[in-house]
């Protein structure tokens, strides 16, 4: 079947993710091959999935883990005293 | 683990809540908005977890179970402050909506050590935090945290084609701001890098 961008749009994060049926899966892709926009589209989508999930997106603060465990210190002991 | 923990080995709870520290900071920032109240409510989460461990029910994943725990925590804190509206029970956005990409010609790869970089940082971190808490919450699960479906889906309370659908659109406009920002961000550092070309 011949699909036009606006179904690609709709199809994209099944698309990255792999969860497409092999039917819709070949259409995006014929439709990719000639598409540089939609083509583009994907490629940045892609691109911000990966550079999000890079760790140091989000760091822990400073300190974070020995302030946490020191207050799981104290209920710890709270409750076994 | 927990059974040990529960059976009087207390100290275990330090090792048990390691590999998660991360994803619920992460959660509770995402809420929160700033770095001290994620971390009181962080670290009230893990307490809270502790004094509940006995009814933690083992078919459910203990990750989902402490991000619903911190979920529940944030929310709690946001309603008892009033900071801001909780947009996720009160009015939810609509499901129906469409969200349009940003069109481009050309795509050219950033490479992931961008985003080691402050303004590269920056400007991901903005754009997350810019999403509706719906969609914020689906993504950073699944796609910071890499969460799967099923796991995230529990985590949050909600059906597998909720967090497909929601998912999707936080991509999609996260693609839409990003996309021209990341472009011109990394076409101007490279201009600034080498001036002769």
């Amino acid at each position: 079947m011949v699909i036009d961008c606006k179904h690609v749009w709709n199809f994209i994060s099944d698309y990255i993710d792999g969860t497409l049926s092999e039917e819709a899966k070949t259409d995006v892709q014929k439709h990719l091959a000639h598409c540089e926009i939609c083509s583009a589209i994907l490629d940045s989508t892609r691109n911000v999935i990966i550079l999000t999930a890079d760790d140091h997106v989000f760091e822990l603060p400073v300190g974070f883990s020995e302030r946490l465990h020191a207050r799981i210190d104290l209920e710890l002991k709270e409750v076994s005293g | 683990m927990i059974a040990a923990i529960l059976g009087g080995e207390t100290q275990l709870f330090h090792e048990l809540i390691r590999p998660h520290e991360r994803s619920v900071y992460l959660m509770a920032l995402s809420y929160m908005k700033n770095e001290a109240d994620a971390e009181d409510v962080a670290q009230e989460a893990f307490v809270r977890a502790y004094r509940n461990l006995a009814s933690f029910r083992a078919e459910s994943k203990f990750s989902t179970w402490l991000i619903s725990i911190t979920l529940n925590e944030a929310r709690t804190r946001l309603r008892r402050k009033a900071l801001v509206p909780m947009d996720s029970i009160d009015t939810p956005p609509d499901e129906d909506q469409h969200v349009s990409p940003a069109l481009l010609r050309d795509w050219r790869e950033i490479p992931s050590e961008a985003a080691e970089r402050g303004e590269i940082r920056k400007l991901l971190q903005e754009a997350i935090a810019c999403l509706p808490d719906i969609y914020r919450e689906v993504f950073l699960l699944r796609d910071v945290e890499e969460m799967n479906i099923n796991e995230t889906a529990a985590a949050l309370n909600i059906s597998i084609p909720s967090v497909k659908v929601r998912l999707h659109r936080a991509r999609m406009m996260l693609q839409k701001q990003l996309a021209p920002q990341l472009k011109a961000a990394t076409q101007q550092s490279k201009r600034r890098w080498f001036p002769w070309s």
